[in-house]
C-alpha cells in the first residue's frame, strides 16, 4: 500500500489490485471524518471534510492493508473499532444483481465478428460468467464492470455515437457496462435493459455500487 | 405557490437570468462512487460569507451568478446579499453596495450589472433558496445534470424563513484580484510524471473554461515518463495533465475518476480563485511541500 498526496483533504491509497481496493472501501468509509470514497481500477481516494482529519486517516490505513489480501487474515494494528467491523464481508459486496438483456444491440455482428464469436456465443459469453463493479465515473450509476469472459474484450468504437439509449449494454476493453440515461459514448453495444439504474429519489440511488456482482441474463425482446 | 402566498413566505421571481445564474449550496459530497461529484459553490468562501452575512443556517442555497446580468423581483420583502465577482447592482433605481446586506421589499426590482472583477457573483438571500433537494442538496451539477436546470426567465424560487436576528452588517470583503493570479498548489498523487515538478510557466486561461474544469493555454509541460494510467479518483482542485500537456484544473462538477496523471493539487483557497478567473487572465502556480 502506497499513499500519495491528493490536496489539503484527500489521499490516494494505491493497491495492488481491483480486489485489494474493493476489500478496503467499506471499512474506509467508515473512518470518522471521512467524506467520501472512490475505488479506481488499483486506488482508493480518500476525501475527509475537514483538513484537521487527514492525518489520522493516513494514520490508520496502513493497519488496514491486510483486509485486501487473499487470506484476508492479517491483523490490523491496534482495535479501532472502525477497522474491526471491516472484517464481515460487506453487505453490497455480497449481492448479486441480476440484469435481464435483450441482445439486440447495433454492434452485436460487429463485436461477434471481432471476438470470432457467433452472435449465439457471444450472449453465451456476455451471460456465461458473473461480472463485479470495479469503480464508476462516467455519469451518475455508470459502473465499470470486470471480470468478465477474457474473449469479450473489444475496443471502443472508433466514432462515438453522439446518442446513446438508455438502458444500453456496452463492451469496451476488458470492461462491459449500462448506460444509466441517454448520453453521448464510444462502447461497443450489445443490448439493452429496462432496469433503472440510476434514481436519485430511490435508495440507494445506484442499483451497481463498487463490488456489486451482476449477472447478465438472455431475455426475449 | 398559492401556500407561499398565504403563509407570507417570499418568493423571487427571476426576470432576466443573464448568461447563466445556477442554484448552489455546499454541494452533495459523499456519492462520487456512484459518480456524483460533489458540486456546489465554485467560490465556497463568497458563497459561505454571504450566507453568514443574513444570518442563513449552513449550507442555505444561493443564486451562482455568471458574469452578471440577473434581474430578480421579490414578491415579499426579504433581504438579500452580493458577495464573489464583484458587480454594481440597484434596487428599485438605488445603488446597493457589495457585501453589505440590503432590504428587497415586495415588488422591488434587483438589477445586479456586469461583474468588473472576477466572474462569479453571489446573490444570497434571507433564508435560503427552497427548491427541492437531489441527493441532499439543491446543487445544479452541469456535469450530470442533477438539481434544478439553470435559472430561466419567469422562474419562481420559494426562499425560507430568514433569521430572527443578525449581528454582522458588514464583511470586509476583497474582491477577485484582477491580473496575474498565483494559485498554491500542493503536491498530487502523480507529480512525479512532471518533468518539472515546479509547475513552471506562465498561462492563460481558456475561453472554454467552466464549472468542470478550468482549461490552460500557454507552453506545454513534458512529462517525465511516457504510459498509461489506470483510472482513479480525482479531487476538485486536481491540475490534470492531458496528453497535449496543457493542463485542465477540475472544478466542482468534474468527472469523479479520470485517466490522465493528477501533477498537483489546488489548495482550498486557491479553488477559490480559480472560481473567479476570467477568459484571457494569466495564471502561475507556486508549489509547497506536503
Amino acid at each position: 500500500m502506497r499513499l500519495l498526496p491528493s490536496g489539503e483533504r484527500a489521499v490516494l491509497v494505491e493497491l495492488g489490485s481491483l480486489e485489494e481496493v474493493l476489500a478496503l472501501v467499506d471499512a474506509v468509509r467508515r473512518l470518522a471524518g471521512v467524506e467520501d470514497v472512490v475505488p479506481g481500477e488499483r486506488t482508493l481516494l480518500v476525501t475527509v471534510a475537514k483538513a484537521g482529519d487527514l492525518q489520522a486517516v493516513r494514520q490508520l490505513l496502513p493497519g488496514m492493508a491486510g483486509f485486501g489480501r487473499p487470506d484476508g487474515l492479517a491483523a490490523p494494528r491496534g482495535d479501532d473499532n472502525a477497522i474491526q467491523t471491516a472484517k464481515t464481508p460487506s453487505s453490497r459486496a455480497a449481492q448479486t444483481l441480476v440484469v435481464p438483456v435483450v441482445y439486440d444491440g447495433p454492434d452485436l455482428d460487429d463485436v461477434a465478428a471481432h471476438t470470432g464469436l457467433s452472435v449465439a456465443g457471444l450472449v453465451a459469453a456476455h451471460t456465461g460468467t458473473p461480472w463485479r463493479v470495479a469503480f464508476g465515473g462516467f455519469a451518475p450509476g455508470f459502473a465499470y464492470l470486470v471480470g468478465g469472459d477474457p474473449r469479450l474484450e473489444v475496443p471502443r468504437r472508433p466514432e462515438p455515437r453522439a446518442t446513446v439509449p438508455t438502458g444500453s449494454v456496452g463492451l469496451a476493453g476488458r470492461y462491459s457496462g449500462v448506460y444509466p440515461r441517454s448520453s453521448p459514448g464510444g462502447w461497443q453495444l450489445i443490448g439493452r435493459t429496462d432496469l433503472v439504474l440510476f434514481d436519485p429519489d430511490r435508495e440507494p440511488p445506484a442499483l451497481l455500487q463498487p463490488g456489486t456482482t451482476v449477472q447478465f441474463v438472455a431475455h426475449d425482446g | 405557490m398559492a401556500d407561499h402566498v398565504a403563509t407570507g413566505m417570499a418568493e423571487l421571481v427571476v426576470v432576466t437570468p443573464g448568461a447563466l445564474t445556477l442554484v448552489q449550496d455546499r454541494g452533495r459530497p459523499g456519492y462520487a462512487a456512484i459518480g456524483v461529484s460533489a458540486s456546489g459553490a465554485f467560490d465556497v468562501r463568497a458563497y459561505e460569507t454571504g450566507g453568514r452575512l443574513l444570518g442563513n443556517p449552513e449550507g442555505a442555497a444561493a443564486l451562482e451568478v455568471l458574469l452578471g446580468g440577473l434581474v430578480v423581483r421579490a414578491r415579499a420583502s426579504t433581504r438579500a446579499v452580493l458577495t464573489g465577482g464583484l458587480v454594481q447592482a440597484r434596487v428599485a433605481g438605488r445603488p446597493v453596495g457589495y457585501g453589505e446586506p440590503f432590504p428587497l421589499l415586495a415588488g422591488e426590482e434587483l438589477r445586479v450589472g456586469q461583474c468588473s472583477r472576477g466572474i462569479r457573483t453571489y446573490l444570497s438571500l434571507a433564508g435560503g433558496v427552497l427548491v427541492r433537494p437531489v441527493l441532499g442538496s439543491r446543487a445544479t451539477d452541469t456535469l450530470s445534470t442533477l438539481g434544478p436546470p439553470p435559472l430561466a426567465a419567469g422562474d419562481v424560487l420559494p426562499l425560507g424563513r430568514p433569521a430572527d436576528a443578525t449581528t454582522v452588517v458588514v464583511a470586509p470583503l476583497t474582491p477577485p484580484p484582477d491580473g496575474l493570479v498565483t494559485l498554491d498548489v500542493l503536491p498530487g498523487p502523480r507529480s512525479d510524471w512532471l518533468a518539472d515538478p515546479q509547475l513552471p510557466g506562465d498561462w492563460t486561461v481558456a475561453p472554454d473554461s467552466n464549472r468542470v474544469g478550468v482549461r490552460l493555454l500557454g507552453d506545454a509541460w513534458s512529462r517525465a515518463h511516457a504510459g498509461e494510467l489506470a483510472s482513479e479518483g480525482v479531487v476538485r482542485g486536481a491540475i490534470q495533465l492531458p496528453p497535449d500537456g496543457r493542463p485542465v484544473i477540475f472544478g466542482p462538477d468534474h468527472p469523479t475518476t479520470g485517466g490522465y496523471p493528477v501533477v498537483g493539487v489546488l489548495t482550498d483557497q486557491a479553488c477559490d480563485l480559480l472560481a473567479q478567473l476570467r477568459p484571457g487572465q494569466r495564471v502561475r502556480f507556486r508549489t509547497s511541500g506536503k
